[in-house]
């Protein structure tokens, strides 16, 4: 199976290899960042017309995680959309795609930076929730205990007989867990990168995307 | 005009020269559409240019902009402000002359879009960013002549299909303009004059006297070149008694990175203290520049450099030039080599150094050729396509745009002669829309068609944007080396992101001759302190690659079937013997294949000397088959006469690798997937202005915000495979990546005569194709085995367990 089991705050969580989350005591999946409307974002504002093909690829792949999970929640972890107007503005096999995949299960759409208000869509809006011991919400915070969050597009690199490989990763400590993004056209942050480095402890790990996930330590 | 001045003749008179036959003939010629002068350097090919601009300015007043001089090189740009202005001034011309180009400032560049000089030189880039100007008309206004320099380098990349369309935008605002292009030795002077001229005017050829064949040979040295390396290390003894035989020697490196190490090595072996100079692309724009004056004062005895000192700049005198490493095109050589001793009727002097043996043979090659005057040369295609939407998006920038018009005008450009309405308007779509199957951007299109039927921006403010992304130059990300102070240290150059990204703290690399320490990376400048103790980490700077031209690589073959080698010095044909001895020498009508281990992966080598095009297809089709049949390949480099392929698992029996239908199997597929046409990808999506490197101030970093162009390429690949785009990638990785044909003629003519030699270590000839710039990753299985295998290791190493 394509996905790597790990604890986290006592529960055994799973990591897949697109970026999703998957938590089978609460048969629940959690994404972040999907970042939907983005190349029409880039081009209302006067930027180069990017393949607008994003939005509907991320979905795809949403729904083939969907659909080998069968979760009861799905979670969007914040920055869904790439700005409010890119919600309204989908178009409306996009918005029948959503509403599709809502059917028969809970879902909730967690306000990030990118999308700070409610969205015409099903679901309900939260700027945070807790489920069980764990807390969603979309950007780390300081002080935290079981906290799952997005926002920073954590990626990974590691040096293997010379080859350099870079992937989107989850990055994981005692305290909190960090989602990799999970939208087509969303770039990444090097866990090198000092902010990740501050927020994240010594044994942090981090758990690398791809066909196989893989986990090793989180690369400083 | 029918004769010089005599203001200009007495000038000539009191400076005791004479006007060269040449100069007289393109003077004769000034009146002409377009013209173009072939000359080595030192014929005074720039005053060749440049008469008939002084004698036309001398006669009579002229009120604005009169000649513009385009020039691939800054630095060139400034060079002849400074070398035209003596001769203007002693003749006694009361004449502007400024130059224009990336380092002018901000001040100087709005004063000269007001009130232009007489003689304006720039470089295509900045041309063609003020062909972007709603001023333009007005700036451009009564301009008579162009005159396009070392138009045959210009010729060889998109900067030249570039330039060209600016001249073809110019000569729409002048159209009484008339071109001269100034070229070295070229193999093919027709195609240089279709280029230059507006399609469909002749184009004079100019042949100057190419002067005394130059006197061009290989060093001798007391150490024996090695097998491979790229250094040449074992010839500074005998680089630095000719330095001091001499009084100024150029010692050109084929990549930045050698002429790093070489100036490293040099500098510790200069016991006599030489004055010895670097110069290359890398360098921080105050270091270079130092170096140039030091030159020009003549404080130098050598400048060791790359081929940022190629092209034609005065660098006073030099009466020797050093090629370091073999030269993998006589045409670049024979050019060089012109840099030495400018006295026009003197034979310029050259050594070749080659870097290791299987050099030894390519200079042996290129001699012979050079000798011959067998110059090397691939043939020019058409205009690629990515340019031309690029200047779409200029002239909307300039104001609205009639379609037809601008269809006319470019195709007035040499480049662009053979281009279809059909082809333009899929750019103009491309740019206008984006031009994709899903019509997503009706409401946000880039241009918009006005009810008038102009082409107009539908944001303004795009004009901007688009101005600040102009260019054909692709550099790879670079970051600033900057010593580390309190407020920011001695800018020291620049390295590849790449090659940032994989240094950890303590890491020494070579940068401006000095080592120097990584210490960390702050805002995107790479923080370093000097180091002196420590043996360097080699930087890896991109510099270009320079392929082994198809016709060297067949000399070489015609050397190996020889019996032996009385024309190669004995170490040499020595190492042929052993390569003969312990493996085989390639033969014509036979495929040989070495197959060893080395550094923990096994390698492949396939020498089908084939042309580096071929090799490298063959290197895509062969991993392909590889990776079907689980033999794990990770990567592959190909060279003009091998491919060298590393994996996991060794291959035993070839035979299959090479079944035609095989191959041809999901050519296709491979071939659009693969890293080759991710990169080119790249290159022409940045250039047509889909991938935007400047936003703004500050240029994309590989930031949270920013994803890769593979994205981009992959997005397509799926849901519009027949977006231009794509068109003009499988194009662009066509000119690059031969056609299957080529492949197919080799498998039928080897057949059955494969012959596979399985050795216990790295062969004598597949040594120096571990240093090849130009590596081709395969992302596979092979990728998920060393990533399984090393999370692993890091896992247990930490103490933890998987799972």
């Amino acid at each position: 199976m394509n996905e790597v089991t790990f604890s986290f705050a006592g529960q055994s969580l799973r990591a897949l290899g697109s970026g999703a989350l998957w938590w089978p005591d609460q048969r629940l999946l959690c994404v972040s960042d999907l970042h939907l409307g983005k190349s029409e974002r880039i081009a209302r504002r006067g930027g180069p017309t990017l393949p607008p093909y994003d939005s509907q690829e991320t979905l795809t792949r949403l729904a083939a995680d969907i659909a080998s999970t069968n979760p009861g929640t799905v979670i969007c972890l914040g920055d869904s959309f790439d700005d409010l107007d890119a919600s309204v503005a989908m178009n409306t096999t996009e918005k029948r795609d959503i509403t599709a995949l809502q059917a028969g299960r809970k879902w909730i759409w967690i306000e990030g930076n990118h999308d700070p208000g409610p969205i015409d869509l099903g679901g309900s809006h939260l700027s945070e929730c807790k489920i069980g011991p764990l807390t969603f919400r979309h950007i780390a915070q300081a002080q935290t205990q079981a906290e799952v969050s997005g926002h920073y597009h954590p990626k990974a690199r590691l040096n293997a007989r010379g080859r350099a490989i870079t992937r989107p990763a989850f990055l994981v400590d005692h305290t909190r867990l960090i989602l990799p993004a999970y939208g087509t056209y969303t770039g990444g942050m090097r866990s090198s990168d000092q902010v990740l480095n501050a927020l994240l402890d010594n044994q942090a790990l981090a758990i690398l995307t791809g066909p196989q996930p893989r986990i090793i330590p989180m690369p400083r | 005009m029918t004769q010089i001045p005599a203001r200009i003749t007495d000038w000539f008179t009191a400076k005791g020269w004479s006007i060269h036959p040449h100069q007289q003939d393109m003077f004769d010629r000034a009146s002409d559409p377009a013209a173009l002068l072939i000359a080595p350097t030192g014929g005074g090919k720039t005053m060749a240019g440049f008469l008939p601009t002084l004698a036309e300015l001398s006669g009579s007043a002229h009120a604005g902009l009169h000649t513009i001089y385009v020039s691939p090189l800054k630095a060139l740009a400034a060079d002849i402000r400074r070398n035209l202005r003596g001769p203007a001034d002693e003749i006694g011309l009361s004449i502007r002359i400024e130059d224009r180009t990336g380092d002018t400032s901000a001040t100087q560049k709005k004063r000269q879009r007001v009130d232009p000089p007489h003689i304006l030189l720039t470089t295509p880039e900045s041309l063609a960013l003020l062909t972007s100007y709603d001023d333009a008309p007005r700036m451009f206004a009564g301009v008579q002549r162009v005159i396009v320099d070392e138009i045959h380098a210009l010729a060889e990349s998109k900067r030249g299909d570039q330039l060209m369309l600016a001249l073809a935008r110019l000569q729409s605002l002048c159209p009484g303009l008339r071109r001269v292009g100034l070229s070295a030795t070229v193999e093919d002077p027709e195609a240089i004059a279709r280029f230059l001229a507006r399609h469909p005017d002749p184009c004079q050829i100019v042949q100057a006297d190419p002067g005394p064949d130059p006197d061009i040979r290989m060093l001798e040295t007391h150490e024996m070149p090695p097998w491979s390396g790229g250094g040449a290390a074992y010839a500074i003894p005998a680089v630095l008694e000719q330095i001091k035989k001499h009084n100024t020697t150029l010692i050109f490196h084929n990549t930045r990175a050698q002429a790093e190490i070489f100036f490293h090595n040099l500098w510790l072996a200069n016991e006599d203290g030489l004055p010895i100079g670097i110069h290359h692309g890398s360098l921080d724009r105050q270091q270079r520049e130092r170096v140039e004056a030091a030159m020009v004062r003549g404080d130098l005895r050598a400048i060791v450099c790359t081929g940022s000192l190629d092209l034609g700049i005065d660098w006073g005198d030099v009466d020797l030039v050093i090629q370091i490493g073999a030269p993998k095109n006589v045409k670049r050589l024979v050019q060089r080599i012109g840099r030495a001793n400018h006295r026009y009727n003197a034979p310029s002097k050259a050594l070749l150094v080659p870097a290791n043996r299987f050099e030894v043979v390519e200079c042996v090659a290129a001699l012979e050729a050079a000798r011959e005057h067998d110059l090397d040369g691939e043939p020019r295609g058409s205009g690629p396509r990515d340019v031309l939407c690029q200047h779409i998006l200029i002239a909307a920038a300039a104001g609205p745009f009639d379609a037809d018009t601008l269809f006319t005008e470019m195709t007035a450009a040499g480049p662009y002669a053979e281009l279809t309405r059909l082809e333009f308007d899929a750019c103009l779509e491309f740019c206008a829309t984006g031009g994709y199957a899903l019509r997503a951007y009706d409401r946000w299109q880039r241009l918009q068609q006005r009810p008038d039927g102009l082409w107009q921006l539908r944001d303004p403010r795009a004009a901007q944007r688009i101005r600040m992304n102009l260019g054909t130059i692709q550099d790879t990300d670079t970051l600033k080396v900057r010593l580390k102070r309190n407020r920011g240290g001695k800018p020291l150059g620049e390295v590849e992101e790449a090659f940032a990204a994989s240094l950890t703290q303590g890491d020494t690399f070579l940068i401006g001759g000095q080592i120097v320490r990584y210490e960390g990376l702050r805002e995107m400048v790479v923080e370093v302190s000097r180091r002196a103790d420590r043996k360097p980490k080699v930087a890896v700077f991109s510099g270009t690659k320079f392929a082994t031209s198809t016709q060297l690589s067949d000399r070489i073959l015609r050397m190996f079937s020889q019996p032996d080698w009385p024309q190669l010095p004995a170490h040499t044909a020595d190492w042929l013997a052993l390569q003969r001895d312990i493996s085989r020498l390639p033969q014509r009508d036979r495929l040989l294949i070495e197959s060893f281990p080395n550094d923990g992966r096994e390698h492949l080598c396939v020498y089908g000397f084939t042309g580096r095009n071929a090799q490298q297809t063959l290197g895509l089709l062969l991993t392909k088959r590889m990776e079907e049949t689980g033999l794990a390949p990770l990567g592959f480099v190909a060279t003009d006469y091998a491919t060298l392929i590393w994996g996991l698992d060794a291959v035993t029996d070839p035979r299959p690798l090479f079944q035609l239908d095989a191959l041809r199997d999901g050519l296709e597929t491979w071939l659009a997937g693969n890293a080759v046409m991710k990169r080119t990808f790249r290159a022409s999506a940045t250039i047509a202005g889909l991938i935007e490197r400047n936003t703004g101030g500050q240029r994309k970093s590989g930031r949270q915000a920013t994803f890769s162009s593979d994205i981009l390429y992959e997005t397509l690949l799926k849901y519009d495979p027949d977006h231009l785009l794509m068109q003009i990638t499988r194009e662009e990785a066509m000119r690059g990546l031969v056609d299957f044909a080529r492949i197919e003629e080799m498998v039928t003519r080897i057949g059955n005569r494969i012959d596979l030699l399985r050795l216990e270590r790295v062969s004598p000839l597949a040594a120096p194709l571990f240093l090849e710039v130009g590596k081709v990753p395969v992302k596979g299985a092979a990728e998920e085995r060393l990533l399984a295998e090393e999370s692993e290791r890091l896992l247990q190493a930490a103490g933890l367990e998987q799972g």
